[in-house]
């Protein structure tokens, strides 16, 4: 598996793990808080963020360390394959920006309009990953 | 639409009549990852053409003797 290919993993299975732990911070708290809108998710949300940043930094460094020789390696195809699931993934960016607008117009509560936004970043990510990876293994656009 | 391609290929008997030069070898050549190399060999991945050009220069041969475009028939063009 190429360096490439394992980051592509690594930042796929950060997005999807992340975003439970974000859901499993959250939702416990809706029935105290008393609705959905009203339960506080701001610092989870960031904590979240935060924590697969790093993780996804830390899990590089561990994929360096365990194959140092692919290291940070990248060719043509890398370069293909990533051009093209960004392109692919970015759909769910638009979407999320659109819906943020459209619920920011309905004068929707911030709890929305922060949601729609992450979970589309967290799609985005997971569409992406889900393209590179079956590009990797034999399907091409091109 | 995503598709395997056609684009077939002779590498693996070109790198073995080339005192059986290794994937990492023609990788390190061609200035790839030894990935790209056996996803070339087997069929997952068209190289641009530059790419193309570069392994028919290492082996010393015709493009067409390490690419080939089978038609809708199954007849090499």
């Amino acid at each position: 598996m190429s360096w490439e290919e394992k980051s592509t993993w690594i930042m796929g299975v950060v997005s999807v793990v992340g975003y439970a732990v974000y859901l499993s911070l959250v939702l416990p708290a809706v029935p105290s808080a008393g609705g959905l809108a009203d339960a506080p998710y701001v610092a989870s949300m960031l904590w979240t963020i935060g924590g697969a940043i790093i993780a996804s930094i830390i899990l590089h460094i561990l994929a360096a360390v365990i194959s140092p020789q692919d290291a940070n390696t990248k060719d043509q195809r890398d370069r293909e394959i990533y051009r093209a699931g960004e392109y692919i993934g970015q759909s769910f960016v638009v979407i999320g920006a659109l819906s943020a607008m459209i619920l920011a117009m309905l004068d929707m509560d911030q709890f929305w309009i922060a949601n729609a936004v992450y979970l589309c970043f967290v799609l985005s990510g997971v569409l992406s990953t889900i393209a590179k990876i079956a590009m990797y293994r034999g399907f091409h656009p091109w | 639409m995503v598709k395997p391609t056609r684009l077939t290929n002779d590498i693996r008997t070109l790198r073995f009549t080339a005192d059986e030069m290794t994937q990492a070898e023609l990788a390190r050549r061609v200035g790839v990852t030894r990935q790209t190399i056996i996803a070339i060999e087997q069929g997952r991945y068209s190289p641009t053409l530059e790419m193309a050009f570069q392994i028919a220069r290492i082996f010393a041969v015709p493009l067409e003797d390490v690419f080939q475009y089978p038609d809708d028939a199954g007849e090499m063009i």
